[in-house]
């Protein structure tokens, strides 16, 4: 998938925030100013005061004498920081990996992220507006690097939004100083006429590297796409992982069964430490001939249960070809969810579904038979005695509706109704005896019919008669005629199941 | 040794009837069967009760049922949830492991048993279930374990007592149709058949289910033969013809 980044640029960063916490300095102009060498020097200023010819760095009395009634706050050191940290906390439900990009920016990888608001303009369009909304000054661009979203945010005239594989093009018409260039350096090229990058881009690489030094080059390059730049992002993406180099290549099961205890022992104690329990993880060995083996397992319930993680891997250690020797093992935790801290048991008891142990030993039949063993019912709302349940594999889903007993329901059914021959006094009437698999078995009880109908729409076909019959044994069946009677010479009495 | 210390020690201090009881308790003791930490087990078993050693039933053991013929399966499945659904009033959840699998599970919650709270096993063959069942008597958290295995052999059924003997769960092998009835280490041997139901004259269709129990193996217990009929969510033993209590009360309320 090709990357995109977002750019974000706050234009007058702490004078909108100071203006969404004093709504009174509205349409005046207005400078936040800190002490510096004995004298107030301005830090930042209002699009009303700039108008005027106030500029940063500018010390207060001076700004006084161009607007006399200029307001003069105080600005507290650290303030940006703050701000675009707390904003680029906001920004995280937008996309994962936010990046505070000093000193007046964020940067967001927005890979994969925007066909969840319906496409790269929406997405653009819903920042910029609810940022727009809380009050500040903001604009942005997208493109397929973090030096070319940079450069169009700041410098772009025209679509914020640049198509992928654009940048290059984008980037040509944009002035030198859109690379985030050291400002000597900008200065210079400038000087030297060199004011769009499309002047330097296809200079030799030589030339530029002795005369302008390495910034440059790494920054066209960046903006190309022909280096990395990486975005820190706030709020770092776990990664639960665990490395073990070997001295001497490992051969044998009992060094595997080792290497995978220690993993484990410390991947749990993160996860321990985390709050957290793996639901899935991969165990792999590199090989020497260069070759990897790995073997994964899977949890139903979050867990870091060393000995319980290790017994299900242990059934996998024997498929491991170690062949010359693995030189490094490594452990991944692929799904981390969160996990309540294991409560201290005060009494010894059974907890139904909740118990761990039962989690742990279905975990260890699915690892060794497939996830196709289990099974476990939930009720349903049908009278078709096939679609009177639903199969999950989860143990905490909890059922929705009651267990119905209105109608008597054997305890053995037969997946397949079995035919059987019935002779039966008049239609509607139970059968007096019926032959299944060439058995006779007269009728001496019966109950019925209990008429259950197709539910037309989800299949077709004909209703059911249930009868509920015991024979001259005590041996009690659930057998059904298929539709309405019809006529001697037909086949359409089932045996469907067995009473208790 | 020990017993022998035991009743020496015994003898000095009670009467003969309290000395042989002590002497019981402390060989059920060297033999695996320990007493359940919660008081006697009575899962409505009635006058069945005086068959089991201490007159508790046998929990944290391996319980045998034979079906002799297919038929009789269905009854033992019934008979069977019946014990299972005492087991689990406390909460607890039940595995049934089967590679051929006939339980219709909304047909349990007539037994007591609710059919949410059970998670079916359904293995590929006899070997699987074998294994799957070992692995089911190890986890301490299951109230029962009930199990299809036809041929049970000494050693399986030795594996099987081992486990529980340390988990304290209740296992129930479901034998249906074996080849050879050897011996193995279960504490008790069932076998269920069907017995015509009973109704009032002139009553329609079929009565309560109604089984012949017989007990044909108790460890330390007295085998026996009972009739019993699941009525209303419990075992009836009282013998129908001589009372029918279910019968009087409803004669008493609809007059």
């Amino acid at each position: 998938m090709p990357s995109r980044y977002l750019s974000l640029w706050f234009r007058h960063l702490k004078t909108d925030y100071t203006l969404i916490r004093r709504p009174a300095l509205l349409n005046k102009p207005f400078v936040l100013a800190s002490p510096d060498h004995g004298r107030m020097v301005i830090t930042a200023v209002n699009p009303f005061a700039a108008k005027e010819g106030v500029s940063t760095g500018m010390a207060v009395a001076d700004a006084r004498v161009l607007i006399p009634g200029l307001e003069v706050l105080d600005d507290s050191p650290g303030l940006t920081g703050k701000l675009l940290r707390m904003l680029a906390l906001w920004c995280i439900r937008y996309t994962p990996t936010v990046g505070v990009d000093q000193p007046d920016g964020l940067i967001m990888d927005i890979s994969g992220c925007a066909h969840l608001w319906g496409g790269e303009r929406a997405y653009l369009t819903q920042i910029l507006n609810t940022l727009r909304g809380k009050g500040y000054d903001v604009r942005a661009a997208v493109a397929d690097t973090i030096a070319a979203a940079w450069a169009v945010a700041r410098y772009g005239n025209t679509t914020p939004l640049v198509e992928p594989g654009e940048h290059a093009k984008t980037l040509l018409h944009l002035p030198t100083a859109a690379l985030k260039i050291d400002p000597a350096i900008e200065s210079r090229l400038r000087r030297l006429g060199l004011d769009k990058i499309h002047r330097i881009a296809g200079m030799p690489r030589q030339s530029l590297l002795t005369r302008f030094g390495n910034q440059l080059l790494l920054r066209l390059d960046q903006a190309f796409g022909r280096a990395d730049e990486l975005i820190e992002p706030v709020v770092p993406v776990e990664v639960y992982s665990e490395r073990l180099p070997c001295l001497e290549p490992i051969r044998t099961a009992t060094g595997i069964g080792i290497a995978l205890t220690r993993l484990l022992e410390t991947l749990c104690q993160r996860l321990r430490q985390d709050g957290k329990g793996l639901r899935s993880a991969v165990f792999k060995g590199y090989r020497l001939d260069g070759r990897i083996v790995e073997t994964s397992i899977g949890t139903h319930r979050a867990t870091h249960h060393i000995a319980h993680l290790l017994r299900l891997f242990e059934e996998n250690i024997a498929t491991l070809e170690p062949d010359l020797g693995i030189e490094v093992f490594t452990l991944e935790a692929l799904v981390v969810e969160d996990v309540a801290p294991l409560q201290p048991a005060m009494w010894s008891g059974t907890t139904g579904l909740q118990d761990n142990g039962l989690s742990e030993l279905v975990d260890r039949i699915t690892n060794k038979t497939g996830p196709r063993t289990i099974h476990r019912y939930l009720p349903a709302q049908h009278y078709w005695p096939e679609r009177a349940m639903t199969a999950t594999t989860s143990l905490d889903e909890i059922a929705a509706d009651a267990w119905s007993v209105a109608r008597p329901r054997p305890i053995h059914i037969l997946s397949r109704p079995e035919p059987i021959i019935v002779t039966a006094p008049i239609p509607d009437y139970p059968p007096m005896l019926f032959i299944h698999k060439g058995q006779r078995h007269p009728i001496t009880r019966a109950e019925g019919p209990e008429r259950i109908e197709q539910e037309w729409w989800l299949s077709g076909g004909e209703h059911r008669d249930y009868y509920f019959v015991e024979d001259e044994q005590g041996v009690r069946f659930w057998i059904f005629r298929s539709g309405h009677y019809a006529g001697l010479n037909s086949y359409q009495w089932f045996l469907h199941g067995y009473f208790a | 040794m020990l017993i022998y210390l035991v009743f020496l020690y015994l003898m000095s201090t009670a009467s003969k009837q309290e000395i042989v009881q002590q002497l019981q308790r402390e060989i059920l003791r060297l033999q695996g069967t320990r007493p359940s930490s919660s008081g006697k087990t009575d899962l409505g078993l009635g006058p069945m009760m005086d068959a089991f050693p201490g007159n508790s039933f046998p929990t944290g053991a391996i319980h045998e049922f034979i079906s002799p013929r297919p038929e009789n399966v269905a009854a033992t499945s019934g008979f069977t949830s019946g014990l299972i659904a005492g087991l689990m009033r406390s909460g607890g959840a039940c595995v049934w492991v089967s590679s051929t699998r006939k339980i219709y599970p909304p047909g349990l919650k007539q037994f007591g048993v609710e059919p949410d709270r059970v998670i079916f096993l359904d293995m590929r063959n006899e070997k699987e279930v074998l294994w799957a069942t070992e692995e089911a008597l190890k986890c301490d958290g299951l109230a029962a374990v009930a199990a299809e295995i036809r041929e049970l052999s000494m050693i399986a059924s030795r594996r099987f007592q081992l486990a529980v003997e340390q988990s304290r769960v209740t296992g129930f092998i479901l034998r249906n149709q074996p080849r050879n009835l050897q011996p193995t280490a279960a504490v008790a041997r069932w076998q269920i058949k069907h017995l015509p139901s009973i109704t009032e004259p002139g009553m329609p269709g079929p009565g309560f289910p109604r089984w012949n129990i017989e007990l044909t193996r108790i460890r330390n217990g007295h085998p026996g033969n009972w009739q019993t009929e699941w009525q209303a969510g419990r075992f009836h033993f009282d013998a129908p013809e001589k009372t029918q209590p279910f019968y009087e009360e409803l004669r008493r309320k609809t007059g």
